[in-house]
């Protein structure tokens, strides 16, 4: 009986120790992906704001304004009527 | 135990004193006991104490920068925005070590090496000095490629203002270090800027990170703050405005709109400006938003409101008429003085000719109280309350302090000091049907409510209708009009005030209204500070920019023309309207 008990704990204190290595690995497996995505987070971060400030710069109405009527020539009619749809 | 040779010495304990193997157990004892005991005391006592002073040699917190939140217009368009930058920073004595990657560091951070090592040097004892601030990702990322010992980067933010000049005394601008300065940025700057989180973590001796401890308190990012400007609305403004300023030759100017049936500000325009994203050599005149911080004499342009009032109290009628003769009117010590001798006028007449004389006889009708109650139930003299910086409150004495010529010459709006944000405010009550609400500089989900009836529905449209006629062909505004549209407006001329009094050559030019006339959307003030150059009354530099501004707005507003035609089923007027459209 006593040798019975003996094994099953030596079985049961192995598979635990195996269980805390495991269980370590993937904590320090998740840490790592928890960094790898933090850092992806701040890479598109940065690209969405620097994207925002890109698409301000170009769609400036300055910019807008001087392209449409220097490079396309554009301009407002002078005469127009306006009718209502019906 | 085997018997000892003989031969061996005796090594049987001589008879020794007892006491002095148990002085030495003794002494053991004592050393024992004092050691427990300072262990004891160490571990108890001081424990607190010694983990604080190991911790403070290893471990550090760092911050993590919330980012600021952007200001965007009512369109979502964004008006201020922080952009992740890197900054690095450098251990000195650690980098002046790495004597092989010094030259190349310096080169990236835009130095001599020369240079760096004096800097480095001169800072030695420290453990941090910045190498260079606020720099590209990209930049960042090479200088850290060189892999020098001890230096390090460090993600700030950096604030970008995409509008530029379009709308920066509205929104201000933050310092380096993300604090507002002026403008929006300061009046929201606790929303905006959120709280930085941090982290605890534990550095060597170069400044590395060995480990992340435990202790991470996330950032918790600040709050957009959405503005009730629109920036189409407001390049408009700023456009026209800026064109006036310099063919005039003005000191400045600006051009404040606004949505009265809501309170909401649409366009907020000032001159001068300055370019926030690059602040070298700023002018401070350039900084003042002058619809809120400025105040002026209204002139001319409070008559509709007084004659509002007076129509509402009773005071005249539409049939009203007053005698204005030639032009020159005695008051005591005060000679009021009109542009021309017009006679007998109804109210419509006084509004459409500007008639100081006919305003100050309705003014003295009304009483000194009575102009009073009237300029203060279209809100003169009570700040805006729109949460901007340096925002004034106006002047409006009180009626017991006017004497006579002070109630006359209230009545056509010299004595008294109003913000444009002050003005716009009474002519959008005069717009939304006699009704006033609170000013907003942002954009609101509900429009603001009701403060106060001022005038009735009826004596609001009566004064409109009014001043559609100052607008049209005869009256004294005719550049104000906007084509295919009805509009209303007030023009103004004011004389400065020197240190010597009135001046004859010095003028603020002014025009005020609304449009379309039955139902206005949009209300628009336009001031220009004076105009050097050619002319200067309100209805040749002001009502112009009136014009064009408006002219904008019905389009971008999607304004329908009251001139609209309505097709006739028969295809001959399409076809003649898409042929005009094209021509």
């Amino acid at each position: 009986m006593r040798t019975v008990f003996v094994v099953f704990m030596g079985v049961a204190l192995t598979v635990s120790a195996i269980a805390v290595v495991v269980s370590k690995h993937r904590s320090r497996a998740l840490v790592n992906d928890l960094q790898q995505l933090a850092w992806e987070r701040d890479r598109l971060e940065t690209e969405w704001s620097q994207l925002q400030l890109e698409e301000a710069a170009l769609a400036s109405p300055i910019r807008v304004e001087a392209m449409a009527r220097g490079r396309l020539q554009m301009a407002e009619p002078a005469q127009y009527i306006a009718v209502e749809q019906p | 135990m085997s018997r000892r040779p003989a031969a061996m010495p005796n090594l049987e304990p001589r008879d020794v004193s007892a006491w002095r193997s148990r002085f030495v157990l003794l002494l053991f004892a004592a050393a024992a006991a004092a050691l427990l005991g300072r262990a004891w005391f160490l571990q108890v006592f001081n424990k607190d104490f010694l983990a604080n002073e190991g911790s403070k040699r290893f471990e550090r917190t760092l911050e993590v920068p919330a980012g600021r939140a952007a200001i965007v217009d009512r369109r979502g368009e964004p008006l201020a925005l922080s952009a992740p930058v890197e900054s690095v920073w450098a251990v000195p004595r650690a980098l002046l070590g790495d004597a092989e990657k010094l030259p190349l560091i310096a080169r990236l951070t835009g130095r001599t090496t020369a240079e760096l090592e004096d800097y480095l040097a001169a800072r030695g004892e420290r453990s941090f000095v910045y190498l260079a601030r606020q720099i590209p990702p990209a930049q960042a990322s090479r200088v850290m490629a060189v892999d020098a010992e001890g230096v390090f980067t460090q993600r700030e933010y950096r604030r970008y203002y995409p509008a530029g000049e379009l709308a920066s005394q509205l929104v201000g601008f933050a310092d380096i270090d993300g604090n507002g300065q002026e403008g929006m940025e300061l009046a929201y700057n606790e929303q905006l800027q959120g709280h930085s989180g941090s982290r605890r973590v534990i550095r060597d001796r170069n400044g590395r990170v060995v480990e992340d401890l435990a202790e991470f308190t996330p950032p918790q990012p600040g709050e957009p703050v959405t503005l009730s400007i629109d920036m189409r609305l407001q390049y408009l403004a700023y456009r026209e405005l800026k064109a006036v300023v310099e063919s005039h030759d003005a000191r400045g100017g600006l051009v404040l709109m606004m949505d009265p049936r809501t309170g909401e500000v649409l366009a907020m325009a000032s001159q001068p400006g300055f370019n926030p994203n690059n602040r070298r050599g700023l002018e401070l005149s350039g900084l003042r938003n002058r619809g809120a911080t400025d105040t002026f004499e209204p002139g001319s342009t409070v008559k509709p409101l007084m004659i509002a009032w007076a129509l509402d109290q009773g005071v005249v009628t539409r049939q009203t008429r007053v005698a204005t003769g030639n032009g020159f009117h005695k008051m005591g010590r005060l000679v009021i003085k009109d542009a021309g001798g017009y006679g007998d006028l109804d109210m419509g007449g006084v509004l459409l000719k500007s008639s100081n004389i006919g305003a100050a006889k309705v003014g003295m009708q009304l009483g000194a109280e009575g102009i009073w109650d009237a300029y203060d139930a279209f809100g003169f003299g009570q700040r805006a309350e729109v949460g901007f910086p340096g925002e004034a409150d106006g002047v409006l004495n009180h009626f017991t302090d006017w004497g006579d010529v002070a109630t006359a010459t209230s009545a056509y709006g010299y004595g008294l000091a109003v913000t444009a944000l002050q003005l716009a405010r009474g002519y959008a009550a005069l717009a939304d049907d006699g009704r006033l609400r609170p000013i907003s500089l942002l954009k609101l989900d509900a429009p603001n409510p009701v403060e106060r009836q001022v005038v009735s529905a009826t004596s609001a449209l009566q004064v409109r209708r009014w001043l559609e006629q100052v607008v049209a062909p005869g009256g004294t505004a005719t550049a104000a009009a906007v084509k295919g549209h009805a509009v209303a407006g007030k023009t103004g001329t004011v004389r400065k005030v020197t240190a010597t009094g009135y001046t004859e050559d010095a003028h603020l030019s002014l025009f005020a209204g609304m449009m379309p006339t039955e139902r206005p959307q949009v209300v628009t003030l336009v001031v220009i500070d004076e105009p050097r150059k050619g002319d200067y009354y309100g209805g040749q530099v002001a009502a112009p920019v009136y014009s064009r501004v408006m002219h904008g707005a019905a389009r971008l507003l999607q304004i329908p023309p009251t001139d609209l035609q309505t097709p006739r089923p028969d295809k001959a007027l399409t076809a003649d309207a898409s042929k005009a459209v094209r021509s």
